[in-house]
């Protein structure tokens, strides 16, 4: 056996060598991404053309050519309509938008009692920013006088009637703080009804899982638009009479019950990610069903769907604008009442307006984006490899 | 051997820590267990062996119910498994149980893993539960990786991870379901040689495996399940050197080379 001829034999072990270096230089970096092949030459240049053609055009009409102050629709007229403008002048009209800030951002709330909206706003950027940050202790304390403490305080804020302040209706709430309200109380009414609504769906017993099988399927085969107006219109209906529930609470509950069955489906998805030897390690260990899906399901289950969740976050943020058919005014149907308002009537006035709309929607929505992707790094644990 | 004596119930609970008597179990309508009675002593140690589609993990796992039984009866440490969770939660917290894939927490750290249990289930303060985990954690020789997350970790170190998780319970009884079988080779001996120490602690365990080395240093008897059945049951040295039924020599021959 010792006599055995062995071909190749190491002798001692290689040491590890640097990676090879990557050309650091910008002339290096054009040539390999966007000069490689001549296809690729073709597809840069027509890049390049497009751009020149559309983005100055654009910078000019939104920035250059723009107007950013005036009283009324003459500073956003040419003169062959009646303004102040030379006759070739085109672009944004941002002086509508200046003068009508506030009531975008509060509708027709009260002027004067404008400060009890800024004050919740304020209220809740305190609240919201230490629970998304992670590293901040007490997040239970915290999530409590989110999820809990402050809509109660918001509500009589908002509301008043009681400790001396004036009530406001909610016909005169608007522009983005009804947006952000519906926003707000779907997206924390969502996230548990529809985690509760999964594990029904997924529960060994045959009620709780029919009932939640038939809600989640009726409201998600029905479009949102028919839910907000049974419950603006058919509601009333079935009450007694004598009865009556606030048109905005209706919104409310139509559109955080729509997410609600939304998320649900999402939830489950995660649910059905999280392998069956979790379940068996968690039970092997006498963890209760609620400790098990507290503290080892719904964490993993609820991290795999994070881009699901903030999508429908995302989709319920923007369908709040639908609450404008059933006559109140979020945000987008704010701007567009004003496109009818005499004082600014222009050609440039709705595009501006729906500009402006869309960028505040925009806005919000990048901001959840960019933070899910934050949330998803910061949950990595490395078990993905 | 194929037909062991029926027993009845009247054996005391304070010596037996797992008594199962003429239990059965279908999936659907494969009849997984057939008339399965296996009684483990305190202290006992057993391993099952047997092919592949045989029921051992099956029956391992209706000892803490992760797997339900259809008739017959399973007495753990004096308390009858029924439908009654309570029960069922009783029993777990007795009985610790190591997987093939481990089953750890991949979104908690390894010290997390382990305080979880006690903290949750045995409502122990979190320093206490803590100082316990890295006993274990000691004990399993990897107290430097606490901090760490299981997919951080190599195969064998993530079972011996499980060990201590399990043992941070301090169970009555322990069930390894097969607990090298994903395991490189390289890896095998680090988690048998925990399971060894802990045999010799006096622990009584209950092994699904194929490591036939294993068997015959720590086992008091061997029990060889086929087709779910129980076909042989003897003490490791009788069971391999002298296997009784056609079927254990045929399944030894072709394991032990």
């Amino acid at each position: 056996m010792s006599t055995q001829e062995i071909g190749f034999v190491r002798a001692d072990l290689l040491p590890p060598r640097p990676a090879p270096q990557r050309s650091g230089s910008a002339i290096g970096w054009i040539r390999a991404n966007l000069l490689a092949t001549p296809m690729d030459v073709v597809l840069t240049v027509l890049a390049v053309a497009l751009l020149l053609w559309s983005v100055p055009g654009m910078l000019s009409w939104l920035f250059f050519e723009a107007v950013w102050s005036g009283e009324n629709r003459e500073a956003c007229l040419t003169m062959a309509q009646g303004g102040v403008q030379p006759d070739s002048w085109n672009g944004a009209c941002w002086a509508f938008v200046g003068d009508r800030f506030q009531q975008f951002m509060f509708g027709r709330y009260p002027i004067e009692e404008r400060w009890r909206p800024i004050l919740v706003t304020v209220m809740f950027i305190g609240l919201l920013a230490p629970i998304l940050t992670p590293r901040l202790p007490y997040k239970g304390w915290n999530a409590l006088a989110l999820f809990v403490v402050f809509p109660i305080l918001a509500f009589f804020l908002l509301h008043g009637g009681t400790f001396g302040l004036e009530r406001v209706e909610t016909p005169l709430w608007g522009g983005l703080m009804v947006t952000l309200i519906l926003s707000f109380v779907g997206i924390a009414v969502s996230l548990p009804v529809g985690i509760l609504l999964a594990l029904g769906r997924k529960s060994d017993l045959p009620v709780i899982r029919l009932f939640c099988v038939t809600f989640i399927e009726v409201i998600r085969g029905v479009p949102l638009i028919t839910v907000l107006f049974m419950a603006n219109v058919m509601l009333p209906l079935f009450l007694p009479t004598g009865w009556t529930i606030d048109n905005f609470l209706r919104a409310l509950v139509g559109v955080a019950l729509f997410a609600s069955a939304y998320m649900a489906e999402v939830v489950r998805g995660g649910l059905q990610a999280i392998p069956k030897g979790q379940y068996e390690g968690a039970d092997s260990l006498g963890l209760s069903y609620w400790q098990k899906i507290r503290l080892i399901i719904m964490p993993q289950a609820l991290k795999l769907v994070i881009p699901g969740i903030v999508n429908t976050f995302i989709g319920l943020f923007k369908d709040t604008s639908l609450v404008s058919i059933i006559g109140m005014f979020d945000l987008l149907g704010i701007v567009r009442l004003n496109f009818t308002d005499t004082d600014w009537i222009t050609p440039v006035t709705p595009i501006t307006g729906l500009i402006f709309a869309g960028f505040i929607f925009w806005l919000f929505c990048f901001g959840m984006s960019r933070y899910s992707a934050f949330m998803e790094s910061h949950l990595e644990t490395g078990h993905k490899r | 051997m194929a037909e062991a004596q029926p027993r009845t119930s009247s054996v005391s609970a304070t010596d037996a820590a797992v008594d199962i008597i003429k239990m059965n179990k279908w999936y659907g309508d494969f009849h997984v267990l057939r008339d399965i009675n296996l009684k483990v002593m305190n202290g006992e140690r057993i391993v099952i062996a047997g092919p592949s589609g045989s029921g051992k993990s099956t029956m391992i796992r209706c000892i803490n119910r992760l797997e339900e039984h259809q008739s017959g009866t399973i007495i753990v440490d004096g308390i009858e498994l029924t439908n009654d969770l309570k029960k069922i939660d009783e029993v777990r917290r007795e009985v610790g149980m190591v997987f093939q894939h481990f089953n750890l927490f991949p979104h908690l750290t390894i010290l997390e893993n382990c305080t979880l249990a006690p903290i949750w289930v045995r409502k122990m303060p979190k320093r206490e539960a803590e100082e316990i985990a890295m006993h274990y954690l000691e004990r399993v020789k990897i107290p430097e990786q606490a901090n760490k997350y299981p997919g951080q970790l190599s195969g064998g170190q993530q079972q011996r991870v499980a060990i201590a998780r399990s043992l941070c319970m301090s169970p009555k009884i322990m069930l390894f379901d097969e607990p090298t079988s994903a395991l490189d080779p390289e890896m095998i001996k680090e988690v048998l040689d925990t399971m060894v120490s802990l045999a010799e602690e006096g622990m009584t365990m209950l092994c699904v495996t194929h490591e036939m080395g294993f068997a015959r240093q720590v086992a008091n008897r061997v029990i060889f399940m086929d087709q779910g059945q129980i076909v042989e049951e003897n003490e490791p040295a009788a069971f391999f050197d002298n296997p009784q039924h056609e079927r254990t020599k045929l399944f030894l021959s072709q394991i032990l080379h």
